[in-house]
């Protein structure tokens, strides 16, 4: 249990891949499962959904998006250097069962997460059809690992610069127009994910979401990331991390997802000036 | 040997009658109950100093002397872990305070720990000959027991308890709380080799990341866990059983049984509309911030937010410890807000008057029914509904009755609730055949054993919210159990 990087990809300026011997973890990990991580002695405890393991290599994958402080020191990291704790795998790991079709939509690094949920519905025997959304075209991840294992990939991105130019809402409208959909699953931005649940109900297509709320433990001790399901208070480490995308009250998350906004400014303003005076 | 002889054969002692004969048992009675040395409320109630600074050795001495040394010593009833408290108190009377703290370890792993946060007022204190039959203030029992095990952590000196002979069988202590490290210690004396996991990244459970500093300071704590590891105990942090790896993956390790002593960590909340509003925390994440995550130290990256208007919901310990952070985080108005009266509140009479020192406000008999919000969603002020006490429920305390249509509104920007907590349900969750109460606790027998054979349980998780002397027995109980439990495996 050594948390040691033992390879890292740049994926895009602000998007790195790691991967992390963790043997009990690769070992006991399930598609919809996270961590928790803290990077260093002052660091936060953060959730990351697992992308995936090799549980004979004994290590796991993690894709990170620098944003905030926390997620910036782990992308700053090198190969060789150690996390110093992760904990796992949490959460309730999702369903897989065969359905028929699948749709999975994934949007920024939200990719991440999807693609061992993809690789697990393709494998239960289900047709999978996944669409990958981002901004723009550098954003876009692990293409080529979705393709591998879905029927057929779509992609799309804001400004059009790769693949159809249009918001997942868009790519999950043109899905439906030509074949039926039996489940669907959407992980990505709060915001994406909102909008995404909204089209498929429309659609009467049972979705699942995955949240990706603050968090503290992971382990049920502190209610941070309490979310309402259908007007009760779930706890997304325990209870989730998937949902009924139908019933999730997103305007409540993404408020929530803010609580810390001013502080993690300052907080981030504070590292940026750290780094600074260290590369000078 | 029978307890009653042994604490008769102690109390035989020459030492024993010597001290007695020293001092009338009357002039004994009359020397005053120490006061405990404290902080001042106003500059402590700023900052994180432990607010009891301890008594002197000379206070401590004339303490010890009020202590008659009974021949039936009814304090001990009144100890969940049977401490012989005579003994130890005798021994700080005649100066000898290695040998009081050794007293205090044969039963307790943790007295400096215990010194400082059992309530004792209900329990050794209760019982106290000054306090059943004087009508006095009791020998300040608790004082003691934190004086006797000071000294011993700054002594340098601290006895490492004898180990018997390793016999090389694997037990997983589940949890590093105090009922987790309790069985430890009984289960490596015993020679057992002894493994604790734990999920979070520091082993201690409530002791650190839910009791303040101000009042339990964490080195106290890392202390008595440097010591378990001395006795050869290991400690792996950041292991969740059941999710990291399961029974059967640490049986296939080699594990014989199991102590789960997993807590009663998840946070009850009300349900009341609006308590997921922003700045509406559990007092477990208030306390955690800024106890395990240093939130409130500017080099940690955690942040915590703490307004001025600030209300902690409830009248427990929890309750109390996080309205006094809430000060010290710089609270204008730092309010526990509880819907029956100060008689009934559940927390250390202690920390209540700690609390009103330090400029805490008490809306007792008031609950809160409703919070409303800014447009940004954080919480701006509270509905709350006035109660009266009515007649007495199970729990022997009166009910809190609504007044119809008292009803008053309060501006607050951070709502605190600690109404109590459930069992963790991680474990339970990962075993199908497990009994578990209809409340999640886990169902155990006389021996603290489970449903299931190799699996022990006790502490929070059995008890639900409890207290840390009664998690500590439970452990010690477990061990007995576990050990008994291996002797008759092996014979088979
Ligand atoms: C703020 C606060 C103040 C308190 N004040 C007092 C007081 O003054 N006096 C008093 O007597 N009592 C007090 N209590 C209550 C007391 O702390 C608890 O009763 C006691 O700590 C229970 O001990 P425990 O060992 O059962 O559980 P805990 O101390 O809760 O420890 C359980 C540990 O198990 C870990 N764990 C859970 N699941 C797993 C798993 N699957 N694998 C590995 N590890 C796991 C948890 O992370 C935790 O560290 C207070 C409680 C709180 C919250
Ligand atoms: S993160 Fe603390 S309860 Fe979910």
């Amino acid at each position: 249990m050594d948390n040691k990087i033992v390879e890292k990809i740049q994926f895009s300026e602000n998007v790195v891949k790691l991967i992390i011997n963790s043997p009990y973890i690769a070992r006991s990990r399930k598609a919809g499962h996270f961590v928790i991580v803290r990077v260093d002695e002052e660091g936060e405890r953060i959730p990351l959904t697992i992308a995936g393991s090799h549980p004979e290599n004994g290590t796991i994958m993690l894709v990170i998006q620098r944003v905030g402080v926390s997620s910036a020191k782990l992308c700053d990291l090198n190969v060789g250097d150690t996390i110093l704790d992760i904990v796992g795998p949490l959460g309730e790991a999702t369903k897989i069962h065969k359905v028929g079709t699948i749709l999975a939509c994934g949007g920024g690094v939200g990719v991440a997460p999807m693609l061992p949920i993809v690789e697990a519905f393709k494998e239960a025997g289900n047709r999978v059809i996944s669409i990958i959304a981002a901004r723009t075209k550098d954003l876009i991840i692990l293409e080529d690992e979705i393709r591998k294992h879905s029927d057929e990939v779509v992609i799309m991105t804001d400004d059009g610069s790769y693949g159809n130019k249009g918001l997942v809402t868009k790519g999950i409208e043109d899905i439906v127009a030509k074949e039926k959909i039996n489940e669907a699953i959407v992980i990505g931005p709060a915001i994406m994910m909102k909008f995404a649940a909204l089209t498929t109900k429309k659609h009467n297509i049972p979705t699942q979401a995955s949240l990706n709320t603050i968090m503290v433990d992971g382990t049920g001790m502190c209610g941070a990331c309490r979310v309402s399901v259908g007007g009760q208070t779930k706890f997304v480490c325990v209870d989730g991390p998937e949902f009924d995308a139908h019933l999730v009250d997103f305007d409540e998350m993404i408020e929530r997802l803010g609580a810390y906004k001013d502080q993690e400014i300052i907080a981030h303003e504070k590292h940026e000036h750290k780094c600074k005076s260290k590369h000078q | 040997m029978d307890i009653l002889d042994y604490l008769k054969e102690e109390r035989n002692k020459d030492w024993r009658k010597n001290l007695r004969s020293q001092i009338k048992t009357k002039d004994r009675t009359k020397t005053k109950k120490v006061k405990m040395p404290e902080e001042n409320p106003d500059i402590r109630n700023t900052n994180n100093i432990e607010v009891n600074s301890g008594l002197t050795k000379e206070q401590a001495l004339l303490e010890a002397s009020r202590c008659i040394d009974c021949a039936n010593p009814t304090c001990i009833t009144g100890c969940p872990v049977g401490i012989n408290i005579p003994k130890f108190i005798k021994n700080i009377e005649s100066g000898d305070f290695l040998a009081a703290a050794a007293t205090l370890k044969e039963t307790n792993s943790l007295p400096a720990v215990c010194g400082r946060v059992c309530p004792q007022e209900i329990q050794c204190e209760e019982q106290c000959f000054y306090t059943t039959k004087l009508k006095l203030p009791p020998v300040a029992i608790g004082y003691l027991e934190r004086f006797a095990a000071d000294f011993e952590q700054n002594s340098g000196e601290i006895s490492v308890p004898q180990v018997a002979e390793k016999n090389n069988i694997k037990i997983a202590v589940i949890g590093g709380g105090p009922a987790g490290l309790a069985t430890a210690t009984d289960l490596i004396k015993f020679g057992y080799d002894v493994t604790v996991f734990e999920a979070l990244h520091e082993i201690g459970g409530v002791l650190k990341y839910g009791i303040p500093e101000f009042r339990l300071p964490n080195t106290i704590v890392d202390v008595e866990i440097n010591n378990l590891k001395q006795m050869g105990v290991k400690f792996i942090t950041n292991f969740i059983v059941g999710k990291t790896a399961s029974f059967d993956d640490l049986r296939k390790e080699g594990f014989k049984a199991f102590f789960v002593a997993s807590g009663a960590g998840l946070p009850n909340f009300m349900n009341i509309p609006g308590e997921n509003f922003i700045n509406i925390f559990s007092s477990n994440e208030y306390l955690t911030r800024v106890n395990l995550m240093n939130a409130a130290n500017d080099n940690f990256d955690t942040p915590v937010f703490s307004g001025e208007n600030v209300a902690i919901i409830g009248g427990g310990n929890t309750a109390m410890d996080s309205v006094r952070m809430a000060k010290r985080l710089g609270a204008k108005r730092a309010m526990i807000v509880y819907r029956r009266s100060r008689e009934e509140m559940p927390a250390r009479v202690e920390e209540v008057k700690h609390a009103i020192e330090e400029g805490i406000e008490f809306l007792n008999l008031h609950n809160p029914i409703e919070y409303f919000a800014d447009e940004k969603r954080r919480v701006k002020s509270m509905k709350l509904q006035k109660m009266e006490l009515g007649e007495p429920d199970d729990s022997g305390r009166r009910r809190p009755v609504p007044i119809e249509g008292a009803i008053e509104e309060i501006d607050v920007d951070t709502v605190v609730v600690a109404v109590g907590v459930s069992p963790n349900p991680l474990i339970p969750r990962s075993l199908s055949d497990l009994e578990v109460s209809k409340w999640g606790t886990i169902i155990v027998n006389d021996d603290m054993q489970s449903s299931i054979e190799d699996i022990f349980a006790g502490g929070d998780i059995v008890r639900g919210g409890a207290t840390v002397i009664l998690a500590m027995g439970d452990g010690r109980k477990a061990a007995i159990g576990i050990n008994k439990y291996i002797k008759q495996k092996i014979k088979k």
